[in-house]
């Protein structure tokens, strides 16, 4: 039994690491479907949009007021913008907006191409002329790599602000005062990393999202199970390339 | 002792320049499952060769191997002389912009209008068309279907009668030589069954198209077959014109038409 669940995850990483290779083999050659990764890339981004910052905004909000007290307690409750926007921007803002889009994006993936194949659009699109890997799964893939490090970019901006209101609830913190702290704290190297990883956790929803909706099978319940497993799957490779770049951040010393 | 009835006279006339498709010795698996055992058959132009068999018998991956979606684990698929397995992408979809397919499940884009639909293969394979070019011909494709007046719905608004004529509309747009049909009339009422049956004939007629069916709906398949070939136990068992194989004594073919 646990030799089986093995065996199917070893095949399964084996399979999604095809499907990481042939998008690399095929998204770069010609011919280049503009049109679709721009309406991919409006779905993903602009749709996403208010989502991400409504989320980004209350978190901001919630980390501000609840990191208070304990700064409070020692005294350093002058310290608060700038702890909590090391932690906005480092980690939460980046992981959240990832975390929103694995489940509004890779389901939404997962659940539109898998139909599109028990539907056998995949084929007519085949039939029709067109390289359904590039025309369905690069554009996709793209759209989301590069529309989320944007959309996490804009998570750390309403956050900080709901920072900035989370910290004048029980304290009073001028404007001025708490943007200078901001970027008094904030470094380039706290920017760059964490804007830099949001590429690698926008490929993973995008590759998961399109590896599971493509390999759909099984008619309306592989459908289901197709979204439900891309989120599963999108959402626990965020955490883990989320490790990964912390520990290489860490190793390269740019914290 | 396969049965082997004879082909129907008319037909005979209609039959210029050879085989457009003709499938040699064709096998496909699945794991343990021979779908297709030493499969062979020929269609000449201008014929209407209806394949009947039972549900799961291969009739769809027989016509999933002359477009190449399928590939066969031996034998030959030619199709307007070029073998199908041995192309490359490139020469594949040339060859595709001659063959039609009209999918069991219609499998028009969800996410498109009608008008998105059917512009889809004229994009890909006649480039250089002008937007007005495009414009008249899903004009025409939409107004032979009788459905001029959808161009712009989409398709989740459109019936299942009408969402088959759409997908005959765009497979048609190409103009192609030869149309490949998976149960055209599956899951429709009687009536519209028989308005789709009648619609394949009149545009093959328009046209002069070559066409495989894939069906087991009788009613079709008397309106629009020249000649029948039965696919039973991965073979060729039988073939024939519609009477002939009727009133075969044949245990395996009467069933079908009992």
């Amino acid at each position: 039994m646990k030799l089986t669940v093995l065996r199917n995850f070893l095949n399964e990483t084996g399979d999604i690491s095809r499907f990481t290779g042939r998008f690399f083999a095929e998204a770069f050659k010609p011919r280049y479907e503009f049109a679709e990764l721009l309406r991919q890339a409006f779905f993903v981004g602009y749709k996403s949009l208010p989502l991400v910052a409504v989320t980004a905004f209350i978190m901001g909000l919630v980390i501000t007021i609840q990191s208070r007290p304990t700064l409070v307690e020692f005294g350093a409750e002058a310290w608060l913008p700038k702890m909590v926007s090391v932690s906005l921007v480092r980690e939460i803002a980046p992981v959240i907006t990832a975390l929103i889009c694995a489940g509004k994006i890779g389901s939404g993936i997962g659940a539109e191409l898998g139909s599109m194949k028990v539907t056998e659009q995949i084929d007519s699109m085949e039939v029709s002329g067109t390289n359904p890997f590039k025309f369905l799964v690069a554009t996709r893939v793209m759209a989301t790599t590069l529309t989320i490090p944007i959309l996490a970019v804009l998570a750390d901006t309403v956050s900080l602000y709901g920072g900035y209101l989370g910290a004048n609830i029980h304290g009073v913190v001028s404007w001025d005062l708490y943007w200078n702290q901001v970027f008094d704290t904030l470094a380039f190297s706290d920017v760059l990393p964490s804007v830099l990883k949001t590429f690698f956790f926008g490929f993973a929803i995008g590759i998961i999202g399109c590896y599971k909706g493509y390999n759909s099978n099984k008619g309306t319940e592989g459908v289901g199970r197709s979204a439900n497993s891309a989120v599963v799957v999108s959402s626990l490779l965020v955490f883990i390339l989320d490790l990964l770049a912390v520990q290489i951040i860490d190793i390269l010393r740019l914290t | 002792m396969i049965p082997q009835a004879n082909i129907m006279p008319e037909m005979e006339t209609e039959m210029v320049d050879g085989p457009v498709i003709q499938l040699k010795n064709v096998f496909k698996s699945f794991g343990n499952n021979n779908v297709l055992k030493d499969f062979s058959l020929d269609l000449n132009k201008g014929e209407n060769v209806v394949v009947l068999g039972k549900s799961g018998s291969g009739k769809s991956v027989l016509i999933k191997c002359i477009i190449g979606l399928i590939k066969p684990d031996s034998g030959t698929v030619t199709v307007l002389g070029e073998n199908i397995p041995d192309l490359n992408h490139t020469d594949l979809d040339k060859i595709r912009a001659k063959v039609g397919f009209l999918f069991q499940s219609n499998a028009l884009y969800d996410s498109m209008t009608v008008r998105q639909n059917l512009e889809f293969p004229l994009r890909r394979h006649r480039a250089n068309m002008s937007k007005s070019e495009i414009d008249n011909l899903v004009i025409e494709a939409l107004t032979n279907v009788g459905l001029a007046h959808t161009v712009d719905m989409q398709p989740s608004e459109l019936s299942g009668g009408m969402k088959k004529r759409i997908a005959l509309a765009r497979t048609l747009i190409l103009k192609p030589e030869i149309i490949l049909y998976d149960e055209p009339t599956t899951g429709l009422d009687p009536i519209t069954g028989r308005e789709i049956s009648s619609l394949m004939c009149e545009l093959a007629k328009k046209y002069n198209t070559s066409s495989i069916i894939i069906s087991h709906d009788l009613n079709c398949v008397k309106i629009v077959a020249n000649r029948i070939v039965m696919l039973i136990d991965g073979k060729c068992y039988a073939q024939g014109n519609y009477d002939d194989l009727k009133n075969s004594n044949d245990k395996q073919v009467q069933q079908f038409f009992q």
